[in-house]
Parts: structure tokens; sequence; C-alpha cells
């Protein structure tokens, strides 16, 4: 297991908050809600320890996207970074919706 | 195309369970209360610890669902998560007797103790029998077998106290999953990895054909949905206070030659029960 | 099944008998039951307590609920005695059951599957929890093993359980070697976890940590109980069918110990929320 912090500039505030995913063999859930100081947070914690590199990768390409004030904290068991990539969409997604 | 109750997660199982629009989410994710058992064995926690308990209405009555997710942890059973089970049965036992009726359904898709967290599990289980057993002298217990995990383990009891138990063909329900009892007994008396085999002893089809489950239903929401409306209205006396009928049914058995699945369906056939 | 008497099982395995005749003076066997189930009345304080044992039986008709084991005949009897009690006492104060716990496990089989054991054990479970509701007094009696799906069908619905404090009485919810199996660790690396991590423990002292247990009952010969053994244990009996006459028929005094506070405080913090969130709009 480890855990992993990250953050980024964000320009709109984030009005509610969205639960996507299950913590199962290769998948995770997401837990995003309005972040108290105007930047995006992200904690992860993984059940597969050593891939701080490419989290920060997934993270910096939704982030290209994305730049809701959001307060996210995801639990992952092992899920490839395409699903990763795909709950955080489904989470911004559901918070558009 | 069938609308499958399978494929959703717990939170919507609970949600497809009551009537429209009435969902509300007791102890949800954002609540946070994990599992404090798993982070000190290095195991990634779920913010819901498993369990789904939503309070809503079923037939316009008010009612609470507990819904198992299998996907997490295989569904087992923790402190937290059972403590959640227990929880709502335990409220629903203190309205019904205020005179507040409530309809307790148990979504069940579970291996039973969460190894991790050992004997909390088991006695959340144990706290979780007895709520059963105090509130069906109110309102009946309705369980859920759907299919994904199964049921086994110390709920598989749970799945066996309930007033009414509906199962699809897709569920499995027994004490001793095929694996433990491969391990434990050996490959002699249970190949794990014969599906035939396994479905034939504890599938939800011949749960159902051997009076060990009360309504087999199709793998649909709605289908899935009505049945448990319709539980309610249920006056038998639940499976597992039939004492003498069992203990005759089991008497007329020769363990040296005991009957194959399918004729226990013959011996224990549906019909003529009480 | 056997008609043929069977020699006293020995070792650890029939603790539950050896207390039970130490404690009643009978051996339990019931006329039409299996060998498994021993019942007997006897006084206890100022009443006639029901104590009631699983016990082994090398000749067993199901083999795989020889070796202390709750299989299907025995699950099956518990319900059935249990609800006779409850029937034979409707008309007078309910007297109490006392379990005396040493069981292996429930029976792993395929057979076992096959006729529902999920099933008896259950209505096993509901029998004591029945009579517990219906005011008998329910104590469970930790002489042994007290693992898994056995505990779960008879002793965990006890209104109190107390235990003996000995090496042997071990409460889980899957023996040791089978966890070691299913974990893929060897059995020290389990045994390490347990000292680190309360309810995966084995023991009974870290089983008394989590509150679950009423009494713990110390300096007591387990394995070969005395006369001074015998009455100490019955006095911690009798206190316990008062304590369980006076007090709510459900288990919440499991939650209330200052053990239970410390060690299940989620189980608590749960039912906290829970409640403050059940009636919110």
């Amino acid at each position: 297991m480890e855990s992993l912090s990250f953050s980024y500039p964000a320009r709109e505030a984030v009005a509610s908050r969205v639960h996507v995913g299950v913590v199962g063999s290769g998948d995770l859930e997401v837990l995003l809600e309005p972040s108290p100081d105007g930047r995006a947070h992200v904690t992860v914690t993984t059940s597969v320890p050593g891939f701080g590199a490419v989290w920060k990768n997934v993270l910096d390409r939704f982030f290209s996207r994305f730049d809701g004030a959001a307060a996210i904290e995801i639990n992952d068991f092992g899920a490839t970074p395409g699903v990763v990539m795909l709950r955080l969409e489904q989470a911004a997604e559901a918070l558009r919706a | 195309m069938r609308d499958s109750f399978i494929e959703l997660r717990a939170r919507e199982r609970a949600r497809a369970i009551l009537d429209a629009d009435t969902f509300r989410e007791l102890l949800g994710p954002f609540d946070r209360m994990k599992s404090p058992w798993l982070p000190l064995q290095g195991v990634v926690t779920q913010a819901d610890d498993g369990v789904v308990v939503a309070r809503g209405r079923v037939d316009g009555k008010p009612a609470v669902v507990a819904a198992i997710e299998g996907a997490y942890q295989g569904g087992s059973i923790g402190e937290v998560s059972g403590a959640k089970i227990a929880g709502a049965l335990e409220l629903a036992l203190r309205d019904c007797e205020r005179g507040r009726p409530v309809r307790p359904v148990l979504v069940l898709e579970t291996g039973g103790v969460r190894l991790q967290e050992a004997n909390l599990g088991l006695a959340a289980i144990a706290e979780i029998h007895a709520a059963i057993v105090a509130l069906r002298r109110h309102v009946p217990v309705v369980g859920v077998v759907a299919g994904l995990v199964g049921c086994f383990g110390g709920m598989s009891l749970a799945a066996a106290l309930c007033s009414r138990l509906i199962v699809t063909r897709q569920a499995r329900l027994g004490m001793n999953g095929p694996e433990v009892i491969e391990q434990e007994a050996g490959i002699a008396e249970l190949d794990s990895m014969d599906g035939a085999e396994v479905w034939g002893l504890m599938g939800g089809e011949q749960r159902h054909a051997t009076g060990l489950a009360d309504v087999l239903v199709e793998d649909d929401v709605g289908a899935i949905a009505a049945q448990v409306r319709e539980a309610f209205n249920t006056t038998a006396p639940p499976r597992s206070e039939q004492v003498q009928v069992f203990c005759r049914r089991l008497a007329g058995i020769d363990p040296g030659h005991p009957p194959s699945p399918k004729a226990l369906r013959t011996l224990w056939a549906r019909e003529g029960e009480p | 099944m056997s008609a043929q008497p069977n020699p006293a099982p020995r070792g650890l395995a029939a603790r539950g008998l050896r207390w039970l005749q130490a404690l009643t003076g009978q051996d339990g066997l019931l006329p039409s039951a299996p060998r498994t189930v021993r019942i007997a009345d006897a006084p206890l304080g100022e009443e006639l307590a029901r104590f009631i044992a699983v016990v082994p039986d090398g000749e067993n008709r199901f083999p795989r609920a020889r070796c202390g084991e709750v299989g299907l005949d025995e699950a099956w009897t518990l319900a059935q005695q249990v609800r006779g009690t409850m029937s034979e006492d409707q008309n007078q104060r309910p007297r109490a059951l006392i379990a005396l716990v040493d069981v292996t496990s429930q029976a792993y089989g395929r057979r076992e599957e096959l006729l529902g054991i999920h099933l008896a054990g259950a209505a096993a479970a509901d029998a004591y929890a029945s009579a517990r509701l219906a005011g008998h007094p329910v104590i469970a009696l930790l002489v042994g093993k007290a693992m898994s799906g056995g505990f779960l069908t008879h002793g965990y619905q006890a209104n109190r359980i107390l235990a003996l404090d000995s090496p042997e009485v071990l409460v889980h919810a899957m023996s040791k070697e089978s966890a070691a199996r299913v974990t893929r660790r060897p059995v020290e690396a389990l045994e390490d976890l347990g000292e680190r991590i309360v309810p995966m423990a084995y023991d009974v002292r870290s089983f008394n940590r989590l509150g679950l247990v009423h009494r713990l009952i110390r300096g007591v010969n387990a394995d070969a109980p005395g006369p001074a053994d015998v009455e100490r244990v019955r006095g911690e009996l009798t206190a316990a069918v008062a304590t369980a006459r006076g007090a709510p028929r459900d288990l919440s005094s499991r939650l209330e110990s200052d053990a239970a506070r410390a060690t299940r405080a989620a189980s608590i913090e749960v039912r906290r929320r829970l409640a403050q969130a059940w009636d919110a709009v």
C-alpha cells in the first residue's frame, strides 16, 4: 500500500460531491468534493506501490482538461491508467450533470 | 433486452429495490466510516466499507435496504460493514417496537467473515443474526441473493434466517464455499473447479427446488423489485423455525448413500410444504 | 446410527463433555438424539438449568462431523432441543440454558452443503436467539474451541458469554491451519499478526479485549476440573444467569464494557451515526 498526494491550480469552484467506482480488483473509487482553498488536491491510496510517476502522468493529463477546485480521494486496487482516467472522467461528467 | 440486477453495484441495487426517488443513503462514502483494521495490514479501504444502507420506501411503506458490495473484498463482513447491517436492522426493530413498521431488505453478496477482521466480523454476524430473529417477529425480513459472489459463511445463516429469500439462477448459497470444502476435506469430497457439481449443490435453482429458497427470479431489475414488494405480503413461518419438517427430512437421508442433487429435488419437493 | 457405546473421546475435544459431566453429574445422552449433542438438567443456584454440549463422536453417521464439528444432525438437534425447552417452559419461569462450547467448526462437506447446513446452523442460532427473547437466560461458557460457524450455531446468541482463561480456549473465524492456507502465510506469521491486531488473535485473552466476554474465569483447571473449580464456575454461571434475568434480552451489553468501548469503537460509532441519520430529512 502506498499513499500519494498531488495538487493542481484550479479556476472553477466545485459545487457538489460525486462518488464513482469500487475498490475491486483492477478498479478504484473516486470521491470528489469541493476543495476548501481554491486549488485541486488529490490523495491516492493504492495497493500497488512504486507507480508515483504513472499516477502523476495520468493526473497531469486529467487536469489539463479539468479545472475544478476539487478535493479528490482515490482508493485504488490495481487499476490500469486507462481505468483511472475513465473513473476520473466519469466523476467529472457526473459533476456537470 | 433485460435490465440486469446482477451487473449493478450495491448502491444501484439498493436504489433499484426502493420505490423511485425515495433512496436516501445513511453513512455513505463521504461519511468515511472505513475499516480501522485493514490499513494496519496494508489493505486499501473503501469509503463505505462495502455496505450501502439506504432508507426509502417499498410499495409506499417505510423501508431500509442494506446491500453488500461483492466487488470490494469479496463482500466480506468486517467490523464496520457488519455494524452497518446490524445497526440498520436494530433501528428498524426500534421503530417497529414503537409502532412504526420499517420494511427491511438485505441484498447479500458475500463470502462471509473478512479474515483480516476475523473475530470482529464473526461478532458482527452474530449480531446480524440476533437482529433478524428479533425483527422478524414484527415484519418480514426479506433477503435477496442475486449473484456475483453468492452468499457464504456466517452470512448464509443470515440468508436462511430471512422470512423470505429471493434468489436468481446465478446465485450460490452455502455455508462453506466450494474452495473451502476442497481445502478442508480434499478434492475427493468436492472439486471446486467442477462448475456443474457446484451449481448442482448450491445454485439458486437447486436451492429453490429443494425448498431452501422461496422465490426463483430472473436477473431483471423490475422482476426482483416486484418480488421484494410481494415478499412483504408473506405470512408463512420462517424456514429456520420449521424444525420438525427439516428434522424429518434429514432423518430420511442415509449419509452413506446421499441422494443426488436431482433426487433431492423429488425428496424435498416444494409441494406439500407448510 | 451405531448402538455400540463409544469410548469417551480423548483430548481437548472432549472438554465439552467433561464440563457437562462436572457441572451436572450426567453424560447427557438423549434417547432419540445423536450422541454428539448432550443435554442435562442440573441445579444452578436456586434454580434448575439446562446444560447443552456438542461433543465428538468417532462413529457419527455424518463422517465430516466426528471431531467436534457442528454438522447437520447437531445443528438441527440443538434447534429442536432448545425449542423443546421453550415449549416445556411456556407456563413457568424460563429455564436458563447453558451452552458449553467446545466446537472445532461447522462441518465441511459435500453432503452438508447439499442438505443445507446453512439452514441447519440458522435454525440453531434462531432457536437460541428466540429462547433469549422469550426470557430464557442463555449463557455460553467457552471451555475449548469456539470456532467460526460452530460458535455461531452454539453459543454466540447468548445473553452473556463466559470463558475459561485457558490456552486451549480459542475463538476465531477460521482455524489457524486453514487461515494459513487461505492467506498463504505461515502459522507463525498469523500468530505475530494476532499480537498486533486484536481481532486476528485466537487466544481467549485477546477475545476478552474485544468486550465480548462477560467474565473471563481465571485460575480454573479446564482439563481436569476439581470440586473447587466446578464450584467456582457454577458460581459464575449463577451470577451470569441473575444478571441476564435483570437485563435487556438483546445483545446490547456486548457494546457496553470498557473493553468494547476501546476495541469496538467503530461498532459503536457506526450505530451512533446511523441512529442520527435514520430519521433526518
